[in-house]
């Protein structure tokens, strides 16, 4: 029998990993390593997805310590969309923050915010062509801000008011927008996943130009739907990208719960032999790089990419749970990767772009923006107080007839 | 017209679907090349195309979600689920998403995704090729469940709920794909073509989604059922002599209680009938609703002729399927009470 020394007495054990670090223990980030900026090489679009393996080992990163934008995979941006970029993440932490507090207040039954992953989804929004779908999670608003959508409508949705467009039918953050090509966000996770692809194939079948974009949680990798869409987008070599947001936290699980002894996300989709591309999400112009990168390549044939967008979770996992029973509380503060919006904003310093005061004015004219907004939300009605959607319109949507079950059952509610 | 059975009725169906449609596809395991596996799609991806009819991976969660999403970019996709006994790995994308992605989205998004399915037993399938799972998913609000018990009515209502936007679960009663059957696991296979219902039409109809059908007129007792035993139900009122009423619902969801009722106003008797397990079966919707509608019509107790509250045998499959023996039986309790 082969045993090493080492193997003496060796046997198979129980095994249920653990994060490094609990509340009351110091942060611990010892087991990551992440490629330094500028590093990674920026391939042809459509290089064989089998030949991207570098890249899912490694980490697409623009901005190094220094906040200054190097390497092949530099988007060359203008320093008038890095300002579009950044005022969109920084409207987004604002309206977050601002929701979160009206939660407090009851003022809705629910919120989650997206602190510290704005650049995941306000960068993939402006890489992206407006008329491309998006099938987000629940953490993708910068998505909508990014889109243009007006934030009272979005307001309105959240406190399941007479305007909300959802008919108060869905959970707060729930959204969907298909005028700005938003699929609607289910809350069963991952399911949007290989839902994405299908309607990839469906641009494709039509030969039209566009393609789509899904975006899930490190944790819901372990959900069928993610393989599906892997074998999906596979097969039928769809044009659609497929993002993992890894924030490293599923509510209180860490990510090693769902990605097990692998050493990342990224590497999973090398397996289906489609492109896969770890990419340093707090970076902006590493998001937006990447997915210009891959709309390009799903544009033109070369069929899907799979990114893992590497983050930090800086809150809550929504509402209804505190992150301090569960991980660090300085955990935030030391994630190596640091705020997306902060290193954006330095870089635009750096450029001579942007500055302090600049960025306090803007803090300032988006939280009076936001103000106003809530105000002129609350003139349509709150959960709390009404006025909702009419009592009737439960009954509605269902079906191009109502049939004559939901016909009695309107009349047995008496709407 | 032409003779048909029900797999060539349907082919005929999707033949006529695709030729109308470009946005209609159709996929699921084996019905690309080889037409599935009981050939239902045979000819199809020769005719149309390898983008129109074709293979895609075992994974009906997959199929279902592919589904969805083609049909919120406006196409018409019809899947194969190859067993109704294998549509459980997708029904998380039928239950909290198919049915309510155009409720949830306040009708931004319509998902007219239509799943067609091989069920039930009599064909030595054993538990897993013999399920009957259709009360699952009248229990969902936003799909529609379609059941046809002819070539005649399969082919216009498999029409009917692919140029819907409503989303439809289509189970396909696979032991009388080549001939009804009476319900007497001896007896020599009937064929379709003596059957009225055998006459299809080549081109394009519809029969109506939410609407049953009276098969025989009777005045002793009315029966209501789908699917194969309606044939068990018409073989036994032949073979016994009562003068059953016999109701076809071939919908589900929404089932057609105008016509139930007036029948059973008119008779006072009722059978329900189907294959699948007796508790929380869809025979229970039916009785609650016919004791609502009709109590005091009713001269007896409602009798609910099922199969057992257990997994479909094999060897023993018809000691579980509810056959010409049991179904007279059935007819002589309500009748003789």
């Amino acid at each position: 029998m082969a045993q090493d020394a080492a193997g003496q007495g060796a046997q198979s054990r129980f095994h249920v990993p653990a994060p490094p670090a609990r509340p009351g223990e110091a942060p611990d980030f010892s087991a990551y390593s992440f490629q330094k900026a500028g590093e990674a090489k920026r391939p042809d679009p459509l290089i064989d997805g089998a030949r991207t393996s570098d890249l899912a080992h490694g980490l697409v990163g623009v901005l190094d310590h220094n906040h200054q934008a190097v390497g092949e995979w530099d988007p060359r941006l203008s320093p008038e969309v890095l300002r579009e970029g950044l005022s969109h993440m920084v409207l987004t932490r604002i309206y977050d923050d601002r929701m979160l507090k009206l939660q407090r207040q009851g003022k809705m039954s629910f919120y989650m915010k997206s602190a510290g992953e704005e650049a995941v989804s306000v960068a993939a929004a402006m890489a992206l062509n407006k008329t491309d779908m998006v099938f987000p999670s629940y953490r993708q608003q910068g998505i909508l801000i990014a889109r243009g959508r007006n934030i009272v409508d979005m307001m309105c949705h959240c406190i399941s008011n007479s305007r909300d467009n959802l008919k108060g039918r869905q959970l707060p953050v729930h959204y969907t927008w298909k005028e700005g090509g938003f699929f609607s966000v289910s809350g069963n996770l991952g399911t949007q996943f290989p839902q994405a692809v299908g309607y990839a194939m469906g641009c494709a079948y039509k030969g039209e130009d566009s393609i789509a974009a899904s975006w899930i949680g490190d944790g819901t990798t372990a959900e069928v739907d993610f393989h599906s869409a892997l074998v999906l987008a596979s097969t039928y070599r769809a044009p659609v990208i497929l993002n993992v947001v890894n924030n490293q936290w599923a509510i209180s699980m860490f990510s090693g719960i769902s990605r097990g002894e692998a050493s990342n996300f990224a590497m999973r989709g090398l397996g289906y032999g489609i492109a896969s591309i770890r990419v340093d999400a707090n970076d902006f112009l590493a998001v937006y790089a990447a997915t210009r990168w891959a709309a390009e390549r799903a544009r033109k044939g070369g069929g899907p990419t799979f990114f893992e967008m590497v983050t930090y979770r800086k809150d809550a996992h929504s509402t209804s749970d505190d992150p301090g029973k569960y991980r660090p509380k300085e955990e935030g503060a030391q994630w190596p990767l640091g705020d997306p919006i902060d290193r954006l904003k330095n870089h635009l310093i750096g450029l001579g772009e942007w500055d302090e005061d600049r960025h306090a004015a803007l803090e300032r004219e988006m939280t009076a923006y936001v103000t106003k907004a809530y105000k002129e939300a609350e003139s349509h009605g709150t959960l709390h107080d009404g006025p909702l959607s009419p009592t009737e319109t439960i009954f509605e949507d269902l079906y191009d007839k109502p049939d004559w079950r939901l016909i009695r059952q309107r009349r047995d509610l008496g709407v | 017209m032409p003779a048909m059975n029900m797999l060539q009725s349907l082919n005929s169906a999707m033949d006529v679907l695709l030729e109308r449609d470009g946005d209609v596809v159709i996929f699921g395991e084996d019905v690309g090349y080889f037409g599935g596996v009981f050939g239902a799609t045979a000819g199809l991806q020769k005719k149309y195309g390898l983008d129109r009819v074709f293979d895609a991976p075992i994974n009906e969660s997959a199929i279902v979600a592919m589904a969805i999403g083609m049909a919120a970019k406006g196409l018409r996709p019809v899947a194969e689920i190859q067993f109704s006994d294998y549509i459980f790995p997708g029904i998380d994308q039928i239950v909290s998403e198919l049915s309510r992605i155009r409720y949830r989205s306040a009708d931004q998004f319509r998902t007219p995704v239509v799943v067609r399915t091989p069920s039930g037993g009599g064909i030595r399938g054993g538990q897993t090729h013999s399920m009957s799972p259709e009360a699952f998913f009248t229990h969902v609000p936003g799909v529609q469940v379609v059941i046809p018990s002819t070539p005649y009515d399969a082919k216009g209502l498999l029409i009917a709920a692919t140029e819907s936007d409503d989303p439809v679960i289509f189970f396909e009663p696979k032991r009388i794909y080549n001939g009804p059957f009476d319900g007497k696991p001896d007896a020599p296979l009937k064929s379709w073509a003596k059957h009225p219902k055998g006459e299809v039409p080549e081109g394009h109809y519809t029969v109506e989604i939410g609407k049953a059908e009276i098969v025989r007129e009777g005045q002793a007792c009315t029966v209501v059922t789908y699917g194969t035993l309606v044939h068990v139900a018409e073989a036994a009122a032949e073979a016994s002599g009562i003068d059953a009423e016999i109701i076809d619902l071939k919908t589900l969801a929404p089932y057609d209680i105008e016509t139930i009722a007036a029948s059973v106003h008119k008779t006072g008797r009722v059978v329900v009938a189907h294959e699948a397990p007796r508790t929380s079966g869809f025979g229970a919707e039916l009785a609650a609703q016919i004791q609502e509608e009709c109590f005091y019509a009713l001269e007896t107790p409602i009798f609910r002729l099922t199969g057992w509250d257990t997994p479909y045998p094999h060897a023993h499959e018809w000691a579980y399927f509810p056959g010409q023996e049991r179904f007279i039986r059935a007819l002589k309790t309500v009748t003789e009470a």
